[in-house]
C-alpha cells in the first residue's frame, strides 16, 4: 500500500462560493470522508483556515524569528488536504476525482517511501 | 529474419513480460537488453521462438544479477521473482502484458511529451538517439523526458495493469492519441525531410498488435484502418522534387492496394459493429478517397459532418470546409473558413487561399499563400505555397 496526499487549493482573489456551493462542499466531503473510512483509505484529513492565520518559524545563527503570513509567495494556497492509504495512483486518483467534485482541483502527491506506512 | 527485425517484433513484448516478473521497468530493460547482447555471441541461427528464447534468458539473468546484489529492493524484487517461479513455466512473451505497458506508458498522470518518448523507447525499442532524430529534438531532452517519466511510474505508483472495462473510455483514448501523433509525426513533418518512414512503421506497427490484442475496441480497429488507409497512399504523395501532391492530382496506380484493402476491411468491420467514433469515421473518409476512381465528395461531406458533430474542433472544421468546396462551391466553403480560429495554423491561410484563388480574387489569394508562408515551419512545405503564390 502507498500513501497520497489529496491537496485541495485556495486561490486569493477567486469568487467566494456560494451557500450552495458551500453547502454542497461540506456535505460531498462528509460523504467521501466516511467512505474513505469504510473502504479503510482514511489515514488523516482536514479543512485549514485561510492562509492570513499562518506564521513561519526560521532558526538560525541569529536565533528563532516568527513571521505573520503563509510560507510560499503565491496566490495559491493549500486549503486542505486529506492523507489516503491505497494499493496504486489509478485508485489514488478514482478517489481524488470524487474529492474534486466537491473541493476543485486536487493534486495527488505520492509519499516518499520512508514514510509509506 | 535477422538479430534486427526480430529485435524490433520482441524487444517490446519481453520487456513487457519482464517488467511483470522483476516489478520494475529499468530492470525489466537491462535483462533484456543482456539477453539480446548473448543472443548476438551464441545464436547460430535464431531459434524457432526468438521471444521465448530472450524472456528466458532475460529471467535468468535477472535472477543471477539480482542474487549478485544485496539491496533491500533487489531482495524485494527476488522475493517476487521466486513467487513468480510456482507459476506455470511461461513460454515467451505474454499477451496482455503488453497491453500492461501500452497503458501505463500512455497514463494520463505523465506528460503528453513523455508518453510518447516512452512508447518508443519502451514497446518500440528505439534507442535515445533514433527518437531523438525523429523528433528533431536534442537526445538530452529524450532522454530526461524518458527518466523522468519512468521515475513518476515508481515514485506516484503508476500500476502496471489492463484497466478494467468502465476505465476505458478515459484510458483508451491517449493510447491512440500516442499511436496517431507518432504516425502524425512521421507523416506530416513539422520540419525536417516532409515524411519520416520510421515513425509511421513503428505506429502501424503498434497499432497493429494494439488491434490484435483488443479486437472488440471498434476505435482500435478505426485508427488501424485509419493510419493503413493514409500509408497507402504515401508513393503518390510527394512529387519527383518531394512536394506535395494533391489528393486529385495523385497517381492512383501507385497508391499501395494490399494496405487499402486491409483499411477498407477494417472499415466495414467497424461499420458492422455500429458504434461509430472520431477514428473509424476518420477511416472511413479515407476508405471513400481511395474507392473507385475518384472521390465521392457528398459522402466525404456527410461523413466530416458525422464527425463535426462527435468533434467539434476548429482542425475538423478546416477538414470539413475542403469538403464543402468540393460540393458546394468555394464561396460557400471560404463562408465556412469564417467561422474557423485556428491561430498560428498555416493550413488555415492555405486553404483560404486555394479558395480565394479559384474565386478569381488573386490578391487575397495571395495574402493569404503570405500568411500561410509565414506560419509554415516545414521548408518543403513553405516552398509549395510559394510556387502556389507564383501560379495566382
Amino acid at each position: 500500500m502507498k500513501q497520497y496526499l489529496l491537496a485541495v487549493h485556495y486561490v486569493e482573489g477567486a469568487p467566494a462560493m456560494s451557500d450552495e456551493e458551500t453547502q454542497h462542499m461540506f456535505r460531498e466531503t462528509e460523504r467521501i470522508n466516511q467512505e474513505m473510512v469504510k473502504t479503510g483509505t482514511w489515514v488523516f484529513g482536514g479543512g485549514l483556515l485561510p492562509p492570513e492565520s499562518s506564521t513561519v518559524v526560521r532558526t538560525g545563527q541569529g536565533g528563532t524569528t516568527m513571521t505573520d503570513g503563509p510560507f510560499a509567495e503565491t496566490r495559491e494556497h493549500l486549503a486542505g488536504f486529506w492523507v489516503i492509504r491505497c494499493a496504486d495512483l489509478d485508485e489514488a486518483l478514482a478517489w481524488a476525482e470524487q474529492c474534486s467534485r466537491a473541493c476543485g482541483p486536487i493534486e495527488v502527491r505520492p509519499f516518499d517511501e520512508l514514510s509509506q506506512g | 529474419m535477422d538479430l534486427a527485425e526480430i529485435y524490433r517484433a520482441e524487444y517490446g513484448r519481453c520487456v513487457a513480460t519482464l517488467a511483470r516478473f522483476l516489478g520494475d521497468i529499468n530492470l525489466a530493460e537491462e535483462a533484456v537488453q543482456d539477453a539480446f547482447a548473448t543472443a548476438v555471441q551464441k545464436w547460430q541461427a535464431p531459434p524457432p521462438n526468438p521471444g521465448a528464447w530472450i524472456v528466458t534468458t532475460a529471467r535468468n539473468r535477472a535472477i543471477d544479477r539480482l542474487r549478485r546484489e544485496s539491496t533491500r529492493e533487489a531482495r524485494h524484487a527476488e522475493a517476487l521473482l521466486l513467487h513468480h517461479q510456482d507459476e506455470p513455466e511461461e513460454v515467451g512473451p505474454v499477451r496482455d502484458d503488453q497491453l500492461r505497458l501500452i497503458f501505463t506508458c500512455c497514463h494520463p498522470a505523465l506528460a503528453p511529451d513523455a508518453r510518447t518518448a516512452l512508447t518508443l523507447r519502451l514497446l518500440g525499442g528505439l534507442e535515445t538517439p533514433e527518437i531523438a532524430r525523429a523528433y528533431l529534438i536534442p537526445e538530452a531532452t529524450v532522454a530526461q523526458r524518458i527518466v523522468r517519466a519512468k521515475k513518476k511510474i515508481r515514485d506516484a505508483g503508476i500500476p502496471y495493469r489492463v484497466p478494467a472495462a468502465h476505465e476505458l473510455p478515459d484510458r483508451l483514448p491517449p493510447v491512440l492519441t500516442v499511436l496517431y501523433l507518432m504516425f502524425n509525426e512521421g507523416y506530416a513533418a513539422t520540419a525536417g525531410p516532409l515524411i519520416r518512414t520510421d515513425l509511421c512503421a513503428e505506429a502501424i506497427r503498434l497499432a497493429r498488435e494494439l488491434a490484435a490484442l483488443m479486437p472488440d475496441e471498434p476505435e482500435v480497429l478505426g485508427l488501424l484502418a485509419l493510419l493503413l488507409l493514409t500509408e497507402a497512399r504515401r508513393p503518390a504523395r510527394l512529387g519527383p522534387d518531394g512536394e506535395p501532391v494533391l489528393l486529385a492530382a495523385q497517381d492512383r496506380t501507385r497508391w499501395n492496394r494490399a494496405l487499402i484493402a486491409e483499411g477498407h476491411d477494417l472499415v466495414r468491420r467497424c461499420l458492422r459493429r455500429n458504434r461509430p467514433g472520431p477514428y473509424q469515421i476518420q477511416a472511413a473518409i479515407n476508405a471513400v478517397h481511395t474507392d473507385g476512381d475518384a472521390t465521392d465528395w457528398p459522402q466525404v461531406l456527410a461523413l466530416y459532418d458525422q464527425l463535426y458533430a462527435l468533434t467539434p474542433t476548429p482542425i475538423v472544421a478546416l477538414n470539413r470546409a475542403v469538403a464543402v468546396a468540393e460540393v458546394h462551391g468555394p464561396a460557400v466553403a471560404l463562408a465556412v473558413l469564417e467561422d474557423v480560429d485556428l491561430p498560428g495554423y498555416h493550413r488555415l491561410p492555405a486553404a483560404r487561399a486555394e479558395l480565394l484563388a479559384r474565386l478569381g480574387r488573386n490578391a487575397e489569394a495571395a495574402e493569404a499563400y503570405d500568411q500561410a508562408i509565414a506560419l509554415a515551419t516545414n521548408e518543403t512545405e513553405r516552398a509549395y505555397l510559394r510556387g502556389r503564390r507564383a501560379q495566382t
